[in-house]
């Protein structure tokens, strides 16, 4: 077969598989059980360190930081 | 030690310049070779200047701002050219007598408009991208941009860029692609600045101090890498001699159309969404002080905008020589768009929820809050017009020109002003803005200006596209080309104008924010939780 014919059946089926099969796996674990203790966390990182980066003067960390 | 490796290498380009600039078969290539000599001579006569003499000592505990006020203010000077090249091609539509005679070959539309979309899209744009992602990065990795000076190089090497794109498209050096215009060696040095710039991007993400990489830092990544991928590919060229700008493309006939659009549409998708989505995802939070609406929607909406964007480029090109089966694919992924950017759309706008008010007393937030909507609005006309048959009467017509606008001006603009004003009194160390009047002023002037400038291009891409395909009884086209272009005549002075109050508005930012930069009060410094004891 010619390199067109090869690379089209392949992009049409175990790619096409690789790529749909990854995609729901993100948003499956996106809606994971338990995500969103994490993803509360991390929505709250641009209110953190807006002056001075982590281990600074502050000296916090950034997960203590968090919880207050 | 670093600084005579510096000076050979700026001295060994220079010489070389200067030999260009000698050998040089065209015009635009040899304007560019002096340029390149007096920068490279420059740079190399100043280092030699500054040889033994004590180097000024940079704190580096802190963050590395100082790239991103000049960023900002190339941001500001670029978006005032960009804004007003367009108002004056747009002019030169409705009055063909600004194509003035003596510039003739130099300021006529055709090549002004290239002037202008690089302008907007990768002057303005992109200055605003490189400079919010270097502020965003730092801030949401609670850690100093890695690499020290390398931004620098990113900041100035990037304006080179643009000043040689730009006297390249006056002088006529172009390889006819369209937002991909500039030549080889242009292309060459663009694709040296990009790796710098993701180099810097992500020796910050990986020195980070936050267990998570925050979802704007997924955008602007994408934005980087993808553009990177698209850059190369699609200016794969051989120059003729290397003493000249032009170039051949190694793809011809429809491939090379079809990897155009592939680059142009994803140029689109990944430079003026997902990187602007970065923006959205850090200053529309921060702005309304509160995180944003769906943290998981917000993974959903990145992951699903990035498989399904960089399918959508060949609906651009419906009826022509690509396969149907193809323009059905670019169809349908564009269809399917739709969710992604209503998802992300409904997750910014969301995240005012419960500070609704703001939109009333901030004009910043009511900026921001219009752009997300103008994203919605032109993310709704986009899969429509990529339909087949609505695509039969929008494509070639000002329709389209409406629609990139909308989503330029309304979405783009917005955000980055927006973004702008949040940035100003934060980085000169200023308590607040120096006028929210002028905000305000600036606000109404800009979003006047888009409604304007929309409802006349979709009036005149509607009613074009309507003459063009109007047939009598016998089947003979009843209108000319010329008859068309009479009739759009009054639309494109309502164009104009709502340029020109678009500009006017962006100058009244201008003044803004020099003002905030030099004359609001001084932030105080106050100890914001100081621990009872």
């Amino acid at each position: 077969m010619d390199t067109y014919s090869v690379m089209r059946e392949f992009a049409d089926s175990w790619m096409l598989l690789a790529l749909t099969v990854f995609f729901v796996g993100v948003i499956v674990w996106a809606l994971r059980p338990g995500s969103a203790k994490d993803h509360r966390d991390t929505a709250n990182i641009p209110f953190r360190h807006e002056d001075k980066p982590a281990g600074t003067e502050d000296g916090a960390t950034c997960r203590k930081e968090a919880r207050t | 030690m670093w600084d005579y490796v510096k000076i050979a290498v700026l001295g060994v380009i220079a010489v070389f310049a200067a030999v260009a600039a000698f050998m040089a078969r065209d015009m635009a290539y040899m304007v560019h070779a002096v340029i390149i000599l007096l920068v490279t001579g420059g740079l190399a006569a100043w280092t030699v200047r500054g040889l033994g003499a004590p180097k000024p000592a940079v704190d580096r505990t802190g963050y590395m701002d100082d790239v991103i006020r000049a960023g900002v203010i190339a941001t500001c000077f670029w978006g005032v050219v960009g804004f007003a090249a367009g108002t004056f091609i747009a002019s030169q539509l409705a009055f063909p007598g600004l194509n003035f005679e003596w510039a003739s070959g130099y300021m006529n539309f055709g090549r002004l408009r290239p002037l202008h979309t690089s302008a907007v899209i990768f002057a303005f744009g992109g200055n605003a991208l490189i400079a919010t992602s270097f502020y965003v990065v730092q801030r949401t990795s609670a850690a100093r941009l890695w690499g020290g000076n390398l931004a620098w190089f990113v900041f100035w090497g990037y304006q080179l860029f643009i000043v040689l794109a730009a006297t390249g498209y006056l002088l006529g050096s172009t390889q006819s692609k369209e937002y991909a215009e500039p030549e080889w060696y242009t292309d060459i040095w663009l694709t040296v600045i990009w790796v710098t710039y993701l180099a810097i991007f992500m020796g910050t993400i990986f020195k980070r101090k936050e267990p998570h990489i925050y979802v704007a830092n997924w955008f602007y990544l994408s934005f980087i890498v993808t553009v990177a991928m698209l850059h190369l590919i699609n200016n794969l060229s051989l120059p003729v001699s290397i003493w000249g700008s032009k170039s051949v493309q190694v793809f011809s006939g429809v491939q090379d159309a079809m990897t155009q659009w592939w680059y142009g549409h994803n140029a689109v998708g990944f430079f003026l969404t997902a990187g602007f989505l970065g923006m959205m995802y850090y200053f529309v939070p921060k702005q309304a002080e509160r995180p944003v609406y769906s943290y998981k929607l917000s993974i959903i909406h990145f992951w699903a905008l990035i498989f399904l964007y960089i399918w959508a480029g060949p609906h651009h090109l419906h009826y022509t020589a690509l396969p149907d089966w193809a323009g059905t694919l670019g169809m349908v992924f564009s269809v399917m768009l739709w969710m992604p950017s209503w998802g992300g759309m409904i997750n910014g706008l969301m995240t005012l929820s419960g500070a609704w008010d703001k939109i009333r007393t901030d004009p910043v937030i009511r900026m921001m809050v219009v752009a997300v909507g103008f994203y919605g609005m032109s993310t709704f006309e986009g899969p429509m017009m990529s339909i087949r048959a609505v695509n039969s009467l929008s494509h070639y017509t000002d329709w389209t020109i409406g629609h990139v606008h909308s989503g330029a001006l309304g979405w783009n603009g917005m955000i980055t002003f927006g973004a702008l004003y949040f940035l100003a009194p934060r980085l000169w160390n200023r308590e607040r803005l120096y006028s929210t009047t002028l905000v305000s002023w600036h606000f109404w002037l800009a979003t006047i200006g888009i409604v304007l400038y929309a409802a006349s291009m979709w009036v005149t891409g509607i009613m074009e596209g309507l003459m063009w395909r109007e047939v009598d009884a016998q089947g003979f086209l009843v209108n000319s080309f010329a008859d068309t272009v009479a009739a759009k005549h009054p639309m494109y002075i309502v164009r104009a104008l709502g340029g020109g109050m678009y500009v006017t508005g962006a100058l009244i930012m201008c003044y803004n924010i020099w003002k905030t930069a030099t004359s609001a009060p001084a932030k105080q410094a106050t100890p914001v939780a100081a621990p009872a004891e």
